[in-house]
């Protein structure tokens, strides 16, 4: 099957691991992958903060560069879910109605990864192989917009090896929010502590979760407390085979 | 009043406050998610809930003069106020019109909304608070920190010392050896609340439900206060909110379903108490009713912001809000705090005030407040559109650093080719900041982000040039 990865602007420039992971996976499962070198942002910094008319460029870029594919891939909920639940209104606001048709034909094609791998593929066990014990954190996006309720952990849990700690209030939002973490820095960290002080209390050696942003913040207090746990992406934990270890 | 990103960090280094409502809020929220489980038709109920109100509101002007006429063939008498002031007035009026100055107050939130307390304390009339929580508030000289429990903030302890220190100087004193169990301090409340309820002629309430076929009010409430003064009272005074009309008396089935199970976690409310117009020896023998707009009809004008009059007022918004469990109701500088808050106030009182541009902005858009919404207001994208319109409002002050940012990142979004230049250079920076994967304090405004939390350092390649150096022909 032919997919086209959309990498997101974070995924790309900040997490390229995850996204090579993403890569890994789907081609392990025997889909041939495709990256459009067009591709940018999903808009959604923009779309949320407000500037609604900034993140039309993106949006335009978006359409043009994932146009025609029955596919789309990305590994991240929140990215998606700005896709699927807000392109529209962004194009609308344009007031260009080629730009919302062609909204209107890719955004049902994009899907996070466990939503492609569970739903497309009818996989739940992709081959992987980690040996840790791992707490997941359901992003808010993922959650809520996507509802991808329990397929993350379905993939996590045909993970050879891995020991799934479930953890304390995990559908509680983390407080990274976008750009909430930096307009309200002080609430942001308050919710971030009290999400990483549920991560310690499960003695996990890996926190996973499927979006980096959510996993960026998370792990910058983490870090900051020294707590010695690490943050990786779902398809960095899916894309880890026995052969590799 | 500051705006809410200061009001919030003070909240959030008292860590008191913090605990009590982490505490409060948790147990609710518990009890809300075991009740509403048990009915299988709830999303029915949700979506009815919701319909009748959005057809209400579509229909109002209809369903305003329907009540009023019901109201008036009742024997009540309707008044239209277009602002708290005018509220306040007719109340100030109607009330001197006694010849009393004292009136006990039924819970409600329109009258915090208009600060009737204050405006009839400038006229010399004393109003008294009945329900327990708003008692502790008023004793305080505090402001209510949450829509049904104003009081969430305080544990048991604080309020005794305010039950000691304040019943003595409005009333019946607390006794001396007045302890911090549930108990005591509601038999404490109990007397010195009943020495009020037997001497005042007049009530002043709210209403939760306005039924405009027949003209009633309809209030729920869990302690019975309300109904105290809703019988014994000479003159009825109801300041409500133009929102409030339902339609017809069945229309009650959905709400009263949906508003108990969705506030206190209960499957039904021990009071409901309802009342239309006067009866010979029965209850009040003058009844007057406030309608109040103060911004309503603005928001109504509004295509997706009108979503929000909606409300019932519930507050199980509130009680799942991550974002009011660490602040607490006084750092969104109004009556309405949490996500309802956020969305209902920059409505009524416009975004011109800093508190009033920072509420929107005041949530990280987790989607928790919609899905508990009994009436489905999706107040998240509520939230992106008043962000949206307070962006584009013609500028408060001069050119805001965020608008340069956005703007800047915008441009290069925009675009494949600059995006893979920033790459670059975010690569190039990223083998100097730090070799451990690890960024620590940054200087403003990336302080903001590195106060508290590490950043991470930016990849020595990105995917987009990997993929292009091991994959370059395949796309
Ligand atoms: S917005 Fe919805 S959940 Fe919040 S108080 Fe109103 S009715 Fe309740």
């Amino acid at each position: 099957m032919k997919v086209a990865l959309f990498a997101t602007c974070l995924g790309d420039t900040i997490f390229p691991n995850a996204v090579r992971a993403t890569v890994a996976v789907l081609e392990r499962m025997g889909c041939s992958v495709d990256f459009p070198m067009a591709q940018t942002c999903c808009g959604q910094m923009h779309t949320n903060t407000g500037y609604r008319r900034h993140a039309v460029p993106a949006v335009r870029t978006f359409v043009d560069a994932f146009s025609g594919y029955d596919a789309v891939v990305a590994p991240s909920g929140s990215c998606v879910g700005s896709v699927r639940h807000q392109h529209a209104t962004v194009a609308d606001s344009a007031a260009d109605p080629e730009l919302s048709e062609a909204v209107r034909q890719t955004a049902p094609a994009v899907r996070e990864l466990s939503e492609f791998l569970v739903d497309v593929l009818g996989a739940t066990d992709v081959g992987a192989y980690f040996p840790h014990r791992v707490t997941y954190h359901p992003t808010c996006h993922s959650l809520r917009m996507l509802r991808v309720d329990d397929k993350p952990l379905r993939l996590l849990r045909s993970v050879r090896g891995l020991d799934l700690a479930e953890l304390p209030d995990a559908e509680q939002c983390c407080g990274f929010g976008g750009t909430f973490a930096m307009k309200n820095p002080d609430v942001s960290v308050a919710m971030g502590s009290d999400k990483a002080r549920n991560v310690r209390s499960t003695r996990a050696e890996v926190l996973c979760a499927g979006d980096s942003s959510c996993l960026m913040h998370v792990d910058g207090v983490l870090s900051r407390q020294r707590a010695g746990i690490r943050t990786m992406h779902l398809a960095e934990i899916l894309a880890c085979t026995e052969e590799e270890q | 009043m500051p705006a809410f990103p200061e009001a919030a960090s003070s909240a959030v280094a008292d860590s008191q406050l913090r605990h009590n409502l982490q505490k409060a809020t948790g147990t609710i929220r518990r009890k809300r998610a075991e009740v509403v489980e048990e009915l299988d038709d709830w999303s029915d109920l949700r979506a009815a809930g919701a319909a009748i109100k959005a057809h209400t509101l579509s229909h109002l002007d209809e369903y305003l003069e329907r009540f009023e006429t019901a109201v008036t063939k009742a024997g009540g008498t309707v008044h239209w106020a277009r602002d708290a002031a005018e509220a306040n007035r007719i109340v100030v009026d109607l009330v001197h019109a006694t010849g009393e100055t004292e009136a006990v107050k039924i819970k409600s939130m329109t009258t915090q909304e208009i600060e009737l307390n204050d405006a009839l304390a400038n006229a010399d009339i004393s109003a008294w608070e009945t329900d327990l929580a708003e008692l502790i508030v008023q004793l305080d000289e505090d402001t209510p920190s949450h829509i049904l429990v104003p009081a969430i903030h305080r544990n048991r302890a604080e309020i005794r010392e305010i039950f000691r220190r304040e019943m003595g100087v409005s009333g019946k004193p607390a006794p001396a050896d007045l302890t911090d169990d549930p108990a005591d301090l509601a038999e404490a409340a109990r007397r010195h609340l009943r020495e009020k309820f037997l001497r005042s002629r007049v009530a002043i309430s709210g209403a939760n439900f306005a039924v405009a076929d027949t003209g009633s009010l309809v209030v729920v409430e869990s302690e019975g206060n309300g109904r105290m003064c809703l019988t014994m009272p000479e003159t009825l005074i109801s300041v409500v909110g133009i929102e409030k009309l339902i339609p017809s008396w069945q229309d009650l089935e959905v709400f009263l379903q949906l508003l108990p199970r969705s506030s206190t976690g209960e499957r039904m409310n021990p009071y409901t108490s309802t009342w239309t117009g006067v009866a010979a020896g029965d209850g009040p023998s003058a009844f007057h009713v406030v309608l109040l707009d103060n911004g309503r009809s603005s928001a109504l004008a509004d295509e997706v912001g009108s979503q929000a009059l909606r409300c019932i007022r519930c507050s199980a918004c509130l009680n799942v809000c991550p974002v009011y469990e660490r602040t607490g109701g006084h750092a969104y500088g109004s009556v309405y705090p949490g996500p309802i808050g956020a969305v209902l106030t920059p409505q009524l009182r416009g975004t011109e005030s800093d508190v009033d541009a920072s509420l929107p902005y005041a949530s990280t858009l987790c989607g928790a407040c919609y899905d508990v919404c009994p009436v489905a207001i999706d107040i998240p994208e509520l939230l992106v559109r008043l962000r949206t319109k307070t962006v584009e409002e013609p500028k408060r002050r001069g050119p805001r650093g965020l608008d340069v940012v956005m703007r800047g990142v915008g441009w290069i979004l925009g675009d494949a080719r600059r995006l893979a230049r920033v790459q670059r250079l975010a690569s190039w920076s990223g083998s100097w900041l730090g070799k451990a994967g690890r960024i620590g304090r940054l200087p403003w405004p990336a302080s903001k982000w590195t106060n508290a939390r590490d950043a991470p350092t930016p990849p020595t390649e990105s995917f987009r040039s990997w993929w292009q150096r091991t994959r370059g022909g395949n796309s």
